[in-house]
């Protein structure tokens, strides 16, 4: 009795401690990020670690954790959550020549706490049959009540869908916004449900016309190796809104080196990689999100899509405007 | 007849009290104790939110979406309620009492649905099901239609999930039910069939009576897991009270709100189990007689051996065959993309922590369950209802509320150890297994808790003062007595926690250490980034996994009923 509890008991308590390594906290789930950074390893020998899991969970381990936790490096793929991040003080300011040389200003955090590795746009697909392009033309554009029954987007407890709002409060203000959100909730083709492939796959089967998407989940579905969700793909088509105003909505996925750091020159040199050439150009690959780097190449599948204006909103204001967003999302009836 | 029907007696004090003092002061007890407060920690660091200011956010949510919450997390409850009991007792019934072509094979397939996890079911049948499915994608194709010009039902609405989680969830009362059937004596029914009780009249006014607290901690372990789901709702876009909870927390960023949301929701779940134990009152469930003999098996014929196995078969044939094929060739066609490297590892991890947390759950809660029955002192049964709460609460908020005891503990020895001694601890608990495990036995131990509570209730206390009298000691008593008679028991206990430890997510997520993933993880991010269809192969594994136990488990079982002689089976 007494051996087989020594031995669980040695089995539980595993710690890893060495010399070269950095520790990751990812939001970004492991066969996103892991190619990447076991090619960096074997580049350098340095050693990584991982846990992954949700961006609010991992910022909730990381302040009760507080000065003894492992991690060095979040990683999430929502700008929103880095903010929160920050504002529960569990990042630091790091300072890198090459990191402020190769990210544009707009896209990491003016007191250096966070810094952008990707971008995505939240963009509108149409069902290239039943929907000419020249009837869209804004996100405001889909509150029309000529879209009745056709739109499809997923629920509102959606990150993506709080921080497309959050931008809108941002620009527009709350009640133009909750009035948008409520015109919007009005040509619901149904209930928001599944996730953004799901509302692509809804537009291929005619339940909707129109959806509201990442551009990357399009990408996945053209890029994959099942027929029907290729089929589904290329039922519709990107359409890059508000060109003439504020610009299609920006996201990103981006790093940050967490206060408790130990090894923090370790950290934001792997946060240097992977603003390199060779990263972005994997982001762009495997991804499919737009490179950070106006200098490295996207993807051939993203640039058939075109150029398109961005939003170039001030990305604070996604995770500032987060919580306005939800409540009127709920006031709205947005499920 | 009336008299039978409530088997009932009182438990006699006075022997049971010569125990209670033998047992007192022991460290054992004192032991069981301590670690039963620690694991109420984190519930009832839920509770303590209570008290908290939600800077009215309860405002918002009151005049928005909490009538919502409400109405469809109730709705959910009445429906897996209603629709477990049917497709759990009946079959349990049908397969102990009588025979019919497959009743064999039905002993153990029933169980099977209970490896499927409620997400994976769900995703599987929103695949098949969904409007860009194959099934509605067909019909468009062959009758040339629109979607809109025809009927289907939406898979992906409040019925969708009642019926997803009742086809996953069934498993628990037919398990428990069925253990209960066996474990009675064939001696009451006899007396009721002697007494002029049709078979029918036996098991609704005998059986089905005596069953009850089997039946009834079954039941309230599913609407525990039902209100604790949030794979499933969250996917159907069906606004419960878990998804609020999740929303509240993260979405308006009020962890005391979200908090307080979970504490209404416990609150809800003790009600309705003070509830159900107020209305058996007195009533005991002990078995009054020892008189074990093989249960006579009644050959069904005709119209009604016909009806039986399509009622036997449907939860099996839904719960299980349809998603495992439809699972199977999904990872058939993705094969290829698969990263394999690991899945050995993953494998071993699964198998690991959930063995690891069915031993400890098993040990404690037999030693919970047996003190309780010696001592039921007012303090110790409060520590067992709180405990026995954690499986209605979000694997999230459970993991959370590990996190902060254990955080704080490592943190605070840390800074004495420094102070004092000028080393570092560091973290040595969080971000460990143990926390890990923790973390299940806080959420699970509720599971293997009921079903022993249920299984020892059933052994008459008259046991205990024999054993005594013998010149036996408390726990010689339930080596030497209980044991042997609810080995069935026992076994269903380990096994549901097993399960329930490989189809866990949530909490393993936020707390494992570096490095280390499990098949319900892996499967959990690759459906998180919608590819079902890759999602499946280690989906598959989950359930594999929870076969062989569960397989095992019905043979133990149908073998645990006292005076069972392989050679009546052979016949």
């Amino acid at each position: 009795m007494r051996r087989v509890l020594t031995t669980i008991a040695a089995m539980l308590c595993v710690s890893v401690t060495q010399a070269d390594e950095v520790n990751i906290y990812s939001a970004r789930e492991e066969n996103l990020i892991k190619p990447i950074l076991d090619i960096y390893s074997k580049e350098t020998g340095v050693t990584i670690n991982l846990v992954t899991g949700g961006a609010d969970e991992l910022i909730q381990r990381l302040s009760l954790e507080a000065a003894n936790s492992p991690a060095d490096l979040l990683l999430t793929v929502d700008v929103g959550r880095l903010y929160r991040a920050k504002e529960a003080g569990v990042l630091q300011a790091v300072n890198s020549a090459i990191l402020d040389a190769e990210i544009p200003e707009k896209y990491r955090d003016s007191e250096g706490y966070w810094y952008a590795l990707s971008l995505r746009s939240r963009v509108i697909v149409y069902d290239k049959e039943r929907v000419n392009p020249s009837e869209l033309s804004t996100y405001a554009g889909l509150a029309d009540p000529k879209w009745k029954n056709k739109v499809c987007v997923r629920s509102s407890s959606n990150i993506y869908n709080q921080s497309m709002v959050a931008s809108m409060v941002s620009h527009n203000g709350v009640e133009a916004t909750q009035e948008w959100a409520e015109g919007l909730v009005a040509n619901f083709a149904r209930s928001p449900q599944g996730g953004d492939r799901e509302q692509v796959t809804a537009i291929a089967a005619g339940q909707c016309q129109v959806a509201l998407i990442n551009t990357y989940y399009l990408a996945g579905l053209l890029n994959s190796s099942i027929p029907a969700d290729r089929a589904n793909g290329e039922a519709v088509a990107v359409f890059w809104p508000d060109q003439n105003g504020n610009g299609a909505h920006i996201n990103i996925s981006g790093a940050a080196v967490t206060k408790a750091a130990k090894n923090k020159d370790a950290a934001v040199k792997l946060m240097e990689f992977l603003v390199s050439d060779e990263a972005q150009h994997w982001y762009a690959e495997t991804n499919n999100e737009f490179p950070i780097r106006a200098d490295v190449e996207s993807s051939d599948l993203l640039k058939s899509w075109g150029d398109f204006k961005a939003d170039d909103i001030s990305l604070d204001q996604l995770g500032i405007h987060n919580a306005e967003a939800v409540r009127l999302m709920d006031r709205a009836g947005w499920k | 007849m009336s008299q039978l029907t409530a088997v009932t007696s009182e438990a006699p004090r006075g022997a049971l009290s010569s125990l209670r003092t033998r047992l007192s002061g022991r460290g054992l007890t004192l032991g069981i104790l301590a670690l039963s407060v620690l694991l109420s920690v984190p519930i009832i660091t839920v509770f303590s939110s209570v008290f908290g200011d939600s800077e009215g956010v309860w405002t918002h949510l009151y005049s928005t979406v909490l009538a919502d919450y409400v109405t469809q997390s109730a709705l959910l409850m009445v429906g897996v309620g209603f629709c477990v009991l049917v497709l759990g007792i009946g079959p349990a019934w049908l397969v102990t009492m009588t025979r019919f072509p497959g009743s064999r094979l039905l002993e153990w397939a029933l169980v099977l649905p209970l490896a499927m996890p409620a997400y994976i079911i769900a995703y599987t049948y929103t695949g098949m099901l969904d409007v860009g499915g194959p099934l509605q994608s067909w019909i468009r194709a062959t009758f040339e239609v629109r979607f809109g010009d025809y009927w289907f039902p939406q898979i992906r609405s409040i019925g969708g999930a009642i019926t997803m989680l009742s086809l996953v969830l069934y498993p628990y009362v037919y398990l428990l039910t069925r253990t209960a059937f066996i474990e009675q004596s064939v001696c009451v029914l006899e007396v009721s069939r002697t007494l002029g009780a049709t078979p029918l009249k036996a098991f609704t006014r005998v059986a089905l009576p005596l069953a009850r607290p089997a039946i009834m901690a079954a039941l309230s372990l599913v609407l525990m897991e039902t209100l604790a789901d949030y794979g499933t709702v969250q996917y159907f876009g069906v606004s419960t009270f878990t998804t609020g909870i999740y929303r509240t927390w993260f979405g308006l960023g009020s962890p005391i709100a979200a908090a307080q949301l979970a504490a209404v929701l416990m609150v809800f779940i003790l009600g309705l189990v003070l509830a159900e134990h107020w209305s058996r009152s007195k009533a005991r469930y002990h078995h009054t007689s020892n008189k074990y003999t093989r249960l006579p098996r009644i050959e069904l014929h005709g119209w009604k051996r016909v009806g039986a196995m399509l009622f036997c078969f449907f939860p099996v044939v839904f719960g299980f065959l349809i998603p495992f094929i439809q699972l199977s060739l999904w990872a058939m066609d993705t094969w290829e993309l698969l990263d394999r490297s690991n899945f050995l590892g993953l494998f071993g991890n699964s198998l690991k922590l959930a063995s690891i947390t069915a031993v400890i759950a098993l040990f404690l809660s037999l030693f919970i369950t047996y003190s309780k029955r010696l001592r039921p002192g007012l303090f110790l049964r409060s520590v067992v209802r709180v405990l026995g709460l954690g499986y209605a609460i979000p694997g999230t908020v459970v993991a959370v509320g590990v996190l902060i005891p254990f955080a704080w503990f490592d943190n605070t020895l840390d800074a004495w150890m420094r102070e004092h001694f000028d080393i570092s601890t560091g973290l040595l608990f969080s971000g460990t297994l143990v926390a890990v495990v923790f973390a299940y036995l806080v959420r699970f131990l509720p599971v293997s808790m009921n079903t022993l509570d249920a299984g020892l209730g059933k052994i008459k206390p008259t046991m205990d003062d024999v054993g005594r009298s013998l010149g036996l000691k408390p726990l010689q008593i339930l080596r030497r007595v209980h044991i042997p008679v609810m080995k069935g028991s026992l076994m269903t206990a380990s096994l549901l926690v097993f399960v329930d430890v490989l189809k866990e997510l949530p909490a393993t997520l936020i707390l494992r250490p570096f490095n280390f993933n499990t098949l319900a993880i892996r499967t959990y991010e690759l459906a998180n980034q919608e590819r079902l269809a890759e999602a499946s192969s280690t989906a598959l594994m989950i359930v594999l996994a929870g076969i062989i136990p569960v397989v095992i488990l019905s043979q133990t079982i149908s073998k645990s009923r006292p005076g069972y002689e392989p050679s009546t089976r052979t016949q």
